[in-house]
């Protein structure tokens, strides 16, 4: 039976993963990027940056300060009775037994919460779907990262080459400060807020994989390319690998419109998934 | 070059620093951001003195995670924060005595120029390395302005070669990021994009 509790103790469980060990995909990608990178200095930050994610991995302690926002994607294959209340009891209980660092904070007066909650956090991404489980995926987002999102609403004119550019100058606008070498969540129509939604969600796949839509597949090649000649580099000190992959997704949109959001996730790709069964059964997983 | 640095760092040992050397520091970092930034931007205007010292300091922009255990304070991961959100506010902190500033992503010219002026220098950090952060922390020696809340408290760190730390702007109007933005829009020109 899948009651609040477990649902709590996913969530808790999720964080821990979640923030102490970096998915195998990005840290081989990392890897990849520290053999061949040729710049000295830009060598020398990947592999400090693989050695802190290594050494987070093996002692369970949070690979960076900034455990970020809890956001959370969830697919509900059915309903479980209090469930959001329950994954913020997580949230709280996680932020304590990490720790992770108390990051939210009223958007105004800039009080701190002081529970890693408040209102409408942790954030939660909902689809419906008919299944046996309900499938949770966390991803800690640093502040960092976030505050380079961008979105612009594009004339239609301006086309696939007004998309590439304005990719292209977002990142070379953020530079050094969503802790690159990042991963690049860029979502091409709906509306203005499914187009940033998309960006988001982007992020949540492996390294490695395209977009199965082979123009979006080249979109995400030519792009990746153009952004790791850009020599921002590691941190915006110079080098051959500013971005290990760029997500594309698309949806249709307003005849009048061409919706372009960007999202940044630092090298530090954080998530973690885990699938609930009715039976009560967990299965972690997701990198 | 690499160098070794105890604090309180002189005046001449910072000025001798160039882009590109890489630093190590031993003693006490003194950790503020965007808070403890407008704090002392207050107190310099009242002429209040702070409660820690800012001479030959090392000012860290970084918040760390920490844990209390047997009445003691430990730092659980420490690692850097975005510089920039400083900007305003840093040329003060190094006008009144700031040797060297950590961080990462760099700062604007107004700070390049207080740099320069004062001769201190801006250390970068490798972005998220907190657990290797965190190692390099021996002992909490202090806390002040607690009330502003944990991650924007000032935490006074005793340090053991705190590094590597490069050195990406120098008293000499040296700027790597500048460098590598000039760079960029250079290659970007020649992008198919």
């Amino acid at each position: 039976m899948v009651d609040d509790k477990l649902i709590e103790e996913a969530v808790v469980a999720l964080l821990r993963r979640a923030v102490t060990t970096l998915p195998a995909d990005v840290l081989a990608a990392l890897e990849a990027s520290a053999v061949i990178e040729r710049d000295p200095t830009a060598k020398r930050e990947l592999g400090l940056m693989v050695e802190n994610v290594k050494e987070a991995g093996s002692c369970t302690l949070p690979m960076c300060q900034d455990t970020g926002l809890p956001v959370f994607f969830v697919k509900m294959g059915f309903n479980v009775p209090g469930f959001e209340e329950a994954v913020a009891r997580g949230v709280r209980r996680a932020t304590e037994e990490i720790p992770m660092r108390k990051n939210v904070v009223h958007p105004l007066t800039r009080k701190n919460t002081g529970d890693n909650t408040g209102k409408r956090m942790p954030y939660i991404y909902y689809v419906y779907e008919d299944s046996d489980h309900i499938e949770m995926t966390v991803m800690p987002k640093g502040g960092g990262a976030e505050n380079m999102s961008a979105l612009a609403m594009l004339l239609p004119s301006q086309g696939i080459n007004g998309v590439k550019r304005f990719v292209l100058d977002t990142v070379v606008k953020a530079g050094g400060k969503p802790c690159p070498p990042v991963i690049l969540g860029v979502g091409i129509g709906g509306t203005s807020d499914e187009c940033m939604a998309m960006a988001k969600k982007a992020l949540l796949r492996r390294v490695g994989t395209r977009n199965a839509d082979p123009d979006m597949a080249k979109l995400e090649m030519e792009l990746l390319y153009a952004i790791n000649h850009t020599g921002i580099g590691p941190m915006g000190l110079g080098g051959d690998t500013t971005a290990l992959a760029v997500h594309v997704e698309y949806a249709s949109c307003h005849t009048a419109s061409l919706p372009v959001g960007v999202n940044f996730q630092c090298y530090a790709a954080r998530r973690a998934m885990a699938r609930i069964y009715r039976d009560g059964s967990i299965e972690m997983g997701g990198d | 070059m690499e160098y070794r640095l105890r604090t309180p760092v002189s005046k001449e040992t910072a000025k001798s620093l160039h882009v590109g050397d890489i630093v190590f520091i031993s003693g006490m970092m003194v950790t503020a951001r965007d808070k403890a930034h407008m704090r002392m931007a207050e107190y310099f205007k009242s002429r209040k003195e702070l409660p820690f010292k800012l001479d030959g300091s090392v000012v860290f922009h970084g918040a760390p995670i920490v844990k209390k255990s047997d009445d003691e304070w430990k730092i659980v991961a420490i690692g850097p924060t975005t510089s920039s959100r400083m900007n305003d506010l840093e040329p003060a902190v190094v006008e009144h005595g700031a040797a060297a500033i950590v961080g990462k992503g760099g700062m604007d010219p107004s700070v390049l120029k207080a740099l320069h002026d004062c001769g201190a220098v801006y250390l970068s950090m490798t972005g998220g390395t907190a657990v290797l952060g965190a190692r390099m922390v021996k002992k909490v020696l202090g806390l002040e302005w607690e009330d502003l809340g944990m991650a924007e408290a000032v935490w006074l760190l005793e340090v053991e070669d705190f590094g590597p730390l490069t050195v990406t702007m120098d008293s000499r109007m040296g700027d790597l990021y500048e460098d590598v933005r000039r760079r960029v829009s250079e290659n970007i020109k020649g992008s198919r994009i």
